[in-house]
């Protein structure tokens, strides 16, 4: 007996529900690879919706600290969201490049991904050393220690991307575009658009409600 | 330099801590005098340490449960000697080290010994029952198991240095902030459960990826097995619910660590948001263990009833309904907290909904059996013993599902034996008898019969005389987590429990004799064809143990049971005049340290952060991230095995199978 030992086309569908389409059997290595990180992502969103959750219960609890509306800067945001945008484009740019097997268009994009990245996490450790020096720290008020967690998560998150950004960069300038390598960065993309998203999900709930409040 | 750390971590006023850690030491210390002199650590570092093949990370798994089982039992029977001793007495253990047992028994429990027994067969048995070489993410696989593994050790680690946490195993704040517990011990909670829930999250998107993706030839959803679907099912809810605890957590360490204020009584905390984000975990978790439990009953049922599955379809709605409402009912857990008439009514009626696909399933077992040709063999006697168990089990559920019954019995010992009731009764149950039907897969000889048996009838009774009376004090008014009480009404049950854990220590071991006594009859027991239940899944399609590349072609499924189908088509066909199959060569993954060193740091920073020792927790940080770099820049990540040792390895099992066809007359 062997494994390929097969049964009739009878058995193919036992229910006579009609349309059978058969699965083709395991799926590619770089479809296996973007998936699992799909489902990584969405854990990771997951982990976020409780801190956005947090926020969301704590926003009102100031215990006489300031509110949102009295620390906000929304030129500043504006600032952080238009680099990060900006830097969804770039990464765009390096991962077509990278599909291309490009170099120069490789590098040129991961690096100004990485300055516009580096740029979005200056502003924001501004804002957090401009707070905390006003006596607005985290430890202030349940309002405060929501949002600095939240936006402290998200901007933890910018800074590991960064870290992975000049990794992919050293492994490119060491190895190529080898296939591994190409899924990596794959993956990276992935990341990078979907701290975006999240972005926009702490402008909107964070600066924009959070100011009404 | 060391933080908070200094001698007096070391409890050398209490001896049983002191002396079970000894033990403890002496006893690995032993274990790997043992590995060195006999010469095993080359094989033991190549073949298991570094390996990455998924049915060795899930014996890894099975193994590491079964350890922290001993562990985490202990517990068990020191808190039972207690309650039976501590009437209008102190009894022998003083609060403060009886608040640590219950704690450390429940985190073990659950995160150490559950968690990694169905996360270690799910490895073992899914890619065989897909038809598949290997798990999607191979090497992510052992940093799983291996982050698991740290957090064991730092839960064992703070036996000896430190505290563990006194807080119950849930950790509910304030009582768990800085102010009321100012030791290590929460830390060390906190630490141990973020790592090993890294690793947990690894496992779930793995498995996940490897179900929805990685499937062979044919094997469309309806043709998967049920353990596949169900591991499907609890994986989803690991992907889904471990990133709110690892959340929750988070926001726990950043109060004790930082000074934040996300569940303190100052400056706006809101103790209660703990409980909604930690029950939004916990109630999904529960099924995260059960839902893989259910499929082995499947499996077990059906193989030794010699039926297909009764039911499959609505068994397979029955697993994703559960999926779902399994997060609708977290706010159960504290109908006391006042959240409202309305509110705890939509919980209540949600909370019995529940028990309405997990009945559909009860059904389907027992038309399985219907009519079946019943092998009363132990996987079968574990899984009989489960339903009736788990049925009384879940009707004093559905007791406490009712908001008002449960402002009477929250908190009791009612309530502490209906969920032991439904753990051990589904968890427990499913893993052993997932054990003792795969052990024959996964090491090629069966286990000894009787021995199994007695251990099912001991852990059987011995699991109703200790929990039957748990109920009945609990209706007594007794209420749970007491290290002494003044009531004698309460004494003679806590006398009876604590024979009941009498008799379930005979079951451990009658288990641990059984497993002895197997390997020294193995080859008697040896199973020569791969498949010693007359199996109806692709596990039992080829050898036990498998070759590491599991299958030398990927099977073609074309129904469900594919596996039978495949023994009826040979035993009408008269396989012996099929020529022999063109082989190939095969690549498999290279085995890596990565999960094992990873973890080796990710032990140093849990260890450092927990006794605030900071350029450590860099170190370890640092150690964690060069670990992964090295891994990303090696060239070769798979080798070959050349298509004539595939044959060489086929043929020997082909070879056995066509004997067993020919003797059972199929010819």
């Amino acid at each position: 007996m062997t494994m390929t030992a097969t049964i009739g086309h009878a058995h193919a569908d036992p229910h006579h529900i009609g349309i059978v389409v058969e699965h083709p059997g395991p799926a590619s290595k770089r479809i296996v690879t973007a998936y699992g990180f799909w489902v990584f992502l969405l854990s990771d969103i997951v982990m976020f919706s409780c801190f956005f959750a947090a926020y969301a219960v704590l926003v009102g609890q100031t215990a006489d600290g300031p509110k949102g509306s009295e620390i906000f800067e929304h030129r500043n945001v504006a600032i952080e969201t238009v680099l990060l945008l900006l830097s969804s484009f770039t990464c765009g740019m390096a991962s077509i490049a990278a599909d291309v097997r490009n170099r120069f268009w490789f590098y040129l994009g991961m690096a100004v991904t990485c300055v516009l990245g580096l740029a979005f996490l200056t502003i924001e450790f501004r804002e957090f050393a401009n707070l905390v020096s006003r006596g607005y720290g985290p430890s202030r008020s349940a309002f405060l220690t929501a949002f600095f967690s939240l936006v402290g998560c998200h901007g933890l998150h910018v800074s590991a991307g960064v870290l992975w950004l000049l990794t992919m960069m050293a492994q490119v300038f060491a190895k190529g575009f080898r296939a591994d390598i190409l899924r990596r960065m794959m993956c990276f993309a992935l990341f990078w658009h979907a701290l975006d998203i999240i972005w926009v999900a702490v402008f909107s709930v964070v600066y924009l409600l959070g100011s009404a409040v | 330099m060391l933080g908070k750390l200094d001698w007096s971590a070391i409890p050398f006023d209490q001896p049983i801590p002191l002396v079970a850690g000894a033990m403890v030491l002496v006893a690995i210390l032993g274990v790997l005098a043992w590995v060195v002199v006999k010469g095993h650590l080359p094989y033991l570092w190549h073949e298991w340490i570094t390996s990455v093949d998924h049915k060795r990370i899930g014996v890894m798994y099975v193994l590491l449960a079964s350890v922290m089982f001993l562990r985490g039992g202990s517990d068990a029977i020191m808190m039972r000697i207690q309650q039976s001793v501590a009437y209008q007495s102190q009894g022998y253990l003083p609060p403060e080290h009886y608040n640590q047992i219950f704690s450390a028994h429940g985190t073990i429990m659950i995160f150490f010994v559950a968690m990694p027994f169905v996360i270690g067969l799910m490895n073992l048995v899914v890619p065989l029952q897909l038809g598949v070489r290997d798990v999607a993410f191979p090497t992510l696989n052992s940093v799983g198991f291996w982050l698991t593994a740290t957090g064991a050790l730092l839960v064992n680690i703070s036996l000896v240095v430190g505290e563990f946490a006194r807080t119950g195993w849930l950790a509910f704040p304030p009582l768990s902030g800085l102010t009321y517990s100012p030791g290590v011990g929460v830390d060390y909670y906190a630490w141990s459960l973020q790592i090993s829930g890294v690793g947990t999250l690894v496992a779930g998107i793995n498995l996940v990826t490897t179900v929805l993706k990685l499937r062979t030839k044919g094997m469309n959803y309806l043709r998967m097995p049920m353990f596949c679907w169900t591991t499907l099912a609890s994986n989803l809810l690991i992907v889904a619910a471990f990133p709110i605890l690892t959340a929750t957590l988070a926001m726990l360490l950043l109060d004790r660590y930082l000074g934040f204020h996300f569940f303190t009584n100052e400056a706006g905390g809101n103790v209660m948001m703990f409980m909604n984000l930690i029950w939004a975990w916990g109630h999904p978790e529960v099924y995260i263990l059960v839902l893989p439990a259910f499929g082995i009953f499947s499996e077990v049922v059906s193989t030794f009833s010699g039926k297909p599955l009764f039911g499959y379809r609505s068994m397979v709605l029955a697993t994703m309904a559960i999926c779902v409402i399994s997060f609708m009912v977290w706010l159960h857990h504290f109908f006391t907290m006042g959240a409202g008439p309305d509110v705890n009514a939509i919980f209540g009626i949600a909370s019995m909904i529940i028990a309405v696909p997990t009945g559909v399933k009860i059904y389907n077992w027992l038309f399985t059996m219907y009519g079946g040709r019943i092998r009363f063999t132990t996987p079968m006697l574990w899984s009989v013993g489960f339903m009736v168990t788990f049925i009384t089990g879940g009707l004093t559920g559905v007791l406490v599902a009712v908001p008002p019954a449960d402002f009477l019995l929250h908190n009791s010992l009612f309530l502490v034996a209906h969920f032991h009731h439904v753990i051990i009764g589904g968890v427990l149950f499913g893993a052993f008898a997932g054990f003792t039907y795969w052990f024959p897969k996964a090491f090629g000889f069966r286990l000894e019969e009787a021995w199994g048996k007695a251990a099912f009838w001991f852990t059987f009774i011995g699991f109703y005389v200790t929990f039957l009376p748990l109920y009945t004090a609990g209706l007594l008014g007794m209420t749970r987590r007491l290290q002494h009480y003044d009531v004698a009404a309460w004494r003679p049950w806590m006398h009876v429990a604590a024979i009941g854990m009498g008799l379930l220590c005979v079951a451990v071991v009658c288990q641990i004799t059984q497993l002895v006594v197997s390997i020294r009859n193995r080859e008697a027991l040896r199973d020569r064809t791969g498949d010693p239940w007359d199996g109806r899944s692709l596990e039992w399609a080829t050898s036990s143990p498998p070759p590491v590349f599991n299958f030398a072609f990927h099977p073609d499924v074309r129904g469900e049971d594919a596996y039978w189908a495949m023994k009826q088509h040979a035993k009408e066909q008269q396989l012996e005049h099929h020529p022999e199959p063109e082989y190939e060569d095969i690549e498999m993954p290279r085995n890596s340290p990565t999960g094992f060193v990873c973890a080796f740091f990710a032990s140093v920073m849990g260890f450092a952060l927990i006794w605030h020792i900071w350029w450590m927790v860099i170190l370890g940080v640092l150690g964690a991230f060069a670990t992964f770099v090295v891994f990303a820049w090696r060239d070769h990540d798979e080798y070959v095995i050349p298509a004539a040792e595939v044959a060489r390895i086929d043929r020997v099992n082909v070879e056995e199978r066509r004997s067993l066809v020919s003797m059972a007359g199929g010819v």
